[in-house]
């Protein structure tokens, strides 16, 4: 616990360096920052500061310097895996308030932003030019761009298109130091390492983000929305696989399970089969001349692969129908059960079946409920179980299946996380999948431009300690 | 943790070998087409010769990967790959000599960049030994990961300076029926750029234009369908004059014509919408000294000793 007078010295620093009403020290206005939209229990922060720019942030990271402080940066919080948990009392350092659209070239396809940027209105700044910026969270609508570079974020486009990394060309970063720098760069290419590589992904724990170039992508002259229905989860996976050995590789692959189907069918009224144990949402994207015998193929694919109907969306606004039930299904989990625990690996596509099976038959043995919701295509799962934490014993179970599949993701060549992060939530589990041997690189890597373990402690890397607890579903989560 | 064991694709033979090879002590370094030999080179500097494993170990059609020794001639990956349908636009000017290792460890995108985004990107396990000549992964065989801090993306274009690459996945994509160059005189490259989808290159010299399409027959006469009026004719590749120079976002946008490209030379040819210029000799920038300092911090982070690539840095 930080002495009074120390953390009133801290406090009074801060606000001579941004106005009083942007340093928040009052402990209800901390609560709201105690957590992300992970599972875990809130933490409470020291300090919260919302500098407005890149010189504020310099200011606020060099006082916490000065005090001794950790420094903990945050954008939206709407990560799910507790990247944004404040521990150790840290300095919070929020940027929804560095939120413009600095400069969009339209010729070169770049857009400069600011981190607060939320990821849904850069497209919508870009749209009048019939340009959109590709990575696509199901939380857009209200996660920064400075937060997807920080987590690497996905989404269901990302499989056309690839990841954040992909998009990022430039970052201008505060330096665990306190310097501000410029990594990458908007030319082809940059001497030196990819250190801007490097920071996308880190979670915070390299710095802060104070500026993003982006690339941009032209809108697509047509797009073919299919909604492809099974019997059964193994069936829809097995499509999965034979349309990416198709050759037509579509720009998104989206499953939702039955209990999934369900729960968002309930109110977002989009038309999904309720007697489906699967349906696909498949996005393909190109010249309209193209189009149609891309779709004849992965319709093929799904036919033979037992899919009972394919449907083709047929306007524009059954295309968004569609896509607002994919993009809001884990609101409407909340209907079901008051608590949730949810995976984010990452498996070989052509192992889903099996994976598939093993996560039913693993909820089913623990007596939980599942549902799946995911993005099928790059082989990324979201097994979500939720349940009653006021059930005795219910926890204990839930921690349980949760890592036997992680576990059996894992044992098939996958990963712990596609597009979440590792945070607070699932650094434990690292030793699953890297060696002593490579963790130690990767504590290397992390400690390179952070020697005193400042930044965001004690989350990516298992550091002994346990993971946090899960909680409750929290209001607006998206996956 | 109830389960210890780590999935790992078993270690060959010849990267075993090669883990030997680089070892633990000594100056060595990578060797592979000596294609991009000079790249980053600031001294002659003794150093053992290793080289990496030369084989496509195994083609996935159906999960778009591949994986291959790093050692690989780009020649023989593009073989396997086109056996099975698909592709990896490493696009190597030298396909013949240069190495898959090469092209990573360099850094340098290849011509069809436009559509198909950085080399980097593709990269998306390696397996390395590092200074202490220990064997280690970066990434995994999967298209999507962030578990944990992004090794690969430091890797590529590290020119071996941190790290020997002994053995990749790749990201790959379907192979498309048709790829094709056209080539026009006195076309606007921009406007030709603003009017495709997705072109894979367009190159202009200053009097003609060329673009490259790939896709199904259907999307590249498409495509063809909307070219600005000319006498648009099938090509090959325009011959790469040697040098290469990277143009920086303000020089990209204050050459819009002939006259403002004669500061590039007299035979240029320059990718639009990326910038980089095939023939004109021009070192790229070298970062600012903040910067600076942490590229010397990764260095000295990853090879301590200063064994990996001696004499040459990346910056």
């Amino acid at each position: 616990m930080m002495h009074g007078t120390a953390e009133q010295a801290l406090v009074d620093d801060l606000r001579r360096a941004l106005e009083p009403s942007r340093v928040l020290s009052g402990s209800f206005e901390k609560t709201l920052y105690a957590k992300d939209a992970s599972a875990l229990d809130p933490s409470s922060p020291g300090v919260v500061c919302l500098p407005k720019t890149a010189a504020e942030v310099q200011a606020c990271v060099r006082i916490a310097i000065a005090h001794g402080r950790t420094i903990v940066p945050r954008g939206s919080g709407t990560g799910l895996a507790g990247g944004a948990v404040p521990l150790d009392e840290a300095v919070v350092i929020v940027t929804t308030k560095m939120n413009r659209v600095i400069e969009v070239d339209v010729d070169e396809r770049i857009a400069w932003v600011e981190p607060g940027v939320l990821n849904l209105d850069l497209s919508k700044a870009v749209a009048q030019h019939g340009l959109h910026y590709a990575p696509d969270p199901s939380s857009q609508q209200t996660c920064s761009i400075g937060g997807n570079v920080g987590t690497n974020a996905g989404g269901p486009h990302c499989l056309a298109h690839g990841v954040t990394s992909a998009h990022i060309y430039e970052v201008e970063v505060v330096t665990p130091t306190g310097e501000l720098v410029t990594l990458g760069g908007t030319a082809a290419e940059t001497s030196g390492y990819d250190i801007r590589g490097l920071i996308v992904g880190s979670e915070g724990t390299m710095g802060i983000v104070t500026k993003v170039a982006v690339r941009l992508m032209p809108n697509p002259p047509a797009i073919r929305t299919l909604l492809a229905d099974f019997e059964t989860i193994r069936e829809a996976s097995a499509a999965v696989s034979d349309v990416i050995a198709s050759g037509t590789l579509p720009a998104a692959l989206e499953m939702m399970d039955a209990n999934c189907i369900k729960a968002v069918e309930n109110w977002a009224k989009a038309g999904l089969p309720l007697d489906a144990g699967a349906v696909l949402l498949i996005e393909i994207e190109g010249v309209p001349e193209g189009i149609e015998p891309s779709v004849a193929e992965i319709r093929d694919r799904c036919m033979r692969n037992g899919a009972r109907t394919v449907r083709v969306a047929s306007s524009v606004e059954e295309r968004a129908l569609l896509w607002k039930a994919r993009k809001s299904a884990f609101g409407a989990i909340a209907n079901l059960a008051p608590d949730y625990y949810l995976h984010d690996a990452v498996v070989p596509r052509t192992r889903l079946v099996e994976v598939m099976d093993r996560v039913l038959e693993i909820s089913q043995r623990y007596e939980l409920t599942v549902l799946n919701v995911f993005h099928a295509g790059d082989g990324n799962l979201h097994p979500l179980l939720v349940f009653d934490g006021r059930e005795p014993g219910v926890l204990e179970k839930v921690h349980r299946a949760g890592t036997e599949i992680l576990e059996a993701c894992v044992a098939v060549g996958g990963m712990l996380s596609g597009e979440h992060g590792i945070g607070l939530e699932k650094r434990d589990y690292m030793p699953l999948v890297f060696t002593d041997a490579e963790l130690v690189h990767q504590a290397i890597v992390r400690s390179m431009f952070d020697r005193d373990g400042r930044w965001n402690p004690q989350k990516v890397l298992p550091s002994g300690a346990r993971c946090g607890e899960i909680r409750r579903v929290p209001e607006g989560a998206w996956i | 943790m109830s389960v210890a064991t780590l999935h790992r694709a078993p270690i060959s033979r010849d990267l075993a070998r090669f883990v030997t090879d680089v070892g633990s002590v000594g100056p060595v370094r990578v060797v592979g087409g000596r294609t991009s030999w000079d790249v980053g080179r600031r001294a002659i500097a003794d150093a053992r010769d290793v080289k990496a494993p030369d084989t496509v170990i195994d083609v996935l059609s159906d999960e778009l990967i591949v994986r291959c020794g790093a050692g690989t001639p780009v020649t023989d990956l593009d073989a396997a790959l086109s056996s099975a349908r698909l592709q990896c636009p490493l696009d190597p000017i030298d396909a013949m000599r240069s190495t898959v290792g090469g092209v990573l460890s360099v850094g340098r995108s290849g011509v069809r960049r436009l559509r198909h985004g950085n080399v980097r990107d593709l990269l998306l396990e390696a397996q390395y030994v590092s200074a202490d000549g220990t064997l280690r992964r970066a990434g995994a065989p999967v298209v999507k990961n962030v578990t944990g801090f992004d090794i690969c993306r430091l890797l590529v274009g590290s020119i071996g300076t941190i790290a020997a690459i002994g053995e990749v996945v790749l990201r790959c994509q379907p192979a498309p029926d048709v790829r094709t160059w056209f080539v026009a005189e006195g076309i606007d490259p921009w406007l030709l750029r603003r009017t495709l989808f997705r072109p894979s290159s367009i190159l202009w010299d200053g009097m003609h234009t060329y673009v490259h399409l790939e896709g199904s027959a259907a999307e590249v006469h498409a495509e063809r369908a909307v070219f600005p009026r000319a006498n648009w004719t099938e090509t090959d590749r325009p011959a790469m004059s040697n040098g290469r120079a990277v143009l920086s976002l303000d020089e990209q946008r204050a050459i819009r014509t002939s006259q403002d490209a004669s500061i590039l030379g007299d035979r240029f040819l320059v990718e639009i919408g990326v910038g980089v210029v095939h023939g004109w000799d021009r070192p790229l920038t070298p970062p600012a000294a903040e910067v600076l300092a942490m590229n010397r911090q990764v260095k000295d982070a990853f090879d301590p000793t200063g064994r990996m690539n001696p004499g040459v840095l990346p910056w």
